[in-house]
């Protein structure tokens, strides 16, 4: 049951991995990239390493978010790519 | 149904090889500064995907000690004292506490990779901040635009 969970998951992070980096607007870039740290986090719980799971929704997700928005606000907003 | 069975138990390392690979391509094709430093953190966290899949065991829980592994072996080796004192004969039970390591996960590669976030989360502070005066001296975060400018003369 739980290799279940654990392949809806996977496949959720390449699926948000590829958006993230395909999709115009930078700042809903920085969002799926925030999602894509959080579904990471989830996997780490499920797979017992509880600590990192929550310095990754801390840290990787709440942090690297916040940075990722503070500087797409001070320069631009869209991408050529 | 062998290919299948590679793949299903094992899939958190191909998923692992995918993730890493897409971050590869964006650091190295994407031409938008802040789509690289996107690009590093997936890579970045691909491999701490790896690391945490090798500690995983079949079956195991988290490893924290509950309280009774640790204070339950205590008490036994307390009352194995007082009754063994009787007869004279003292035996050591310090080695009597059961834990059994296929319970829990290796929390080594946890650890190592605390400190593998952290320092990931410092490289896109670094990588943004530059990102950030490169913007306030070429008036860009487009890689080709700010190389035209630099070959121009600015």
């Amino acid at each position: 049951m739980i290799w279940i969970f654990d392949s809806i998951i996977l496949i959720f992070l390449v699926v948000t991995a590829i958006i993230s980096l395909q999709v115009k607007d930078l700042l809903s870039a920085a969002m799926i990239f925030g999602v894509y740290s959080f579904l990471m986090c989830l996997l780490w719980a499920g797979m017992a390493a509880v600590d990192v799971a929550f310095t990754e929704a801390a840290v990787g997700a709440g942090v690297s978010a916040v940075f990722l928005i503070a500087t797409v606000l001070r320069t631009s907003r869209r991408s050529s790519d | 149904m062998e290919i299948f069975e590679a793949i299903s138990t094992k899939i958190n390392y191909w998923v692992y090889i995918v993730i890493m690979m897409i971050g590869l391509y964006a650091m190295i094709a994407k031409n938008n500064m802040i789509k690289k430093l996107i690009g590093m953190s997936i890579f970045q966290t691909a491999i701490i995907l790896f690391y945490v899949s090798i500690g995983v065991k079949e079956g195991a829980t988290i490893p924290i000690l509950y309280h009774d592994q640790v204070h339950g072996a205590h008490d036994d080796h307390h009352e194995a004292d007082t009754s063994h004192g009787e007869n004279g004969v003292v035996e050591s039970h310090a080695t009597d506490i059961h834990i059994n390591p296929d319970e829990f996960t290796n929390p080594l590669v946890h650890v190592l990779m605390l400190t593998a976030i952290v320092v990931g989360v410092s490289t896109l502070g670094v990588g943004l901040a530059i990102t950030q005066k490169l913007h306030r001296e070429y008036g860009s975060i487009e890689e080709h635009e700010i190389l035209e400018l630099i070959k121009s003369g600015k």
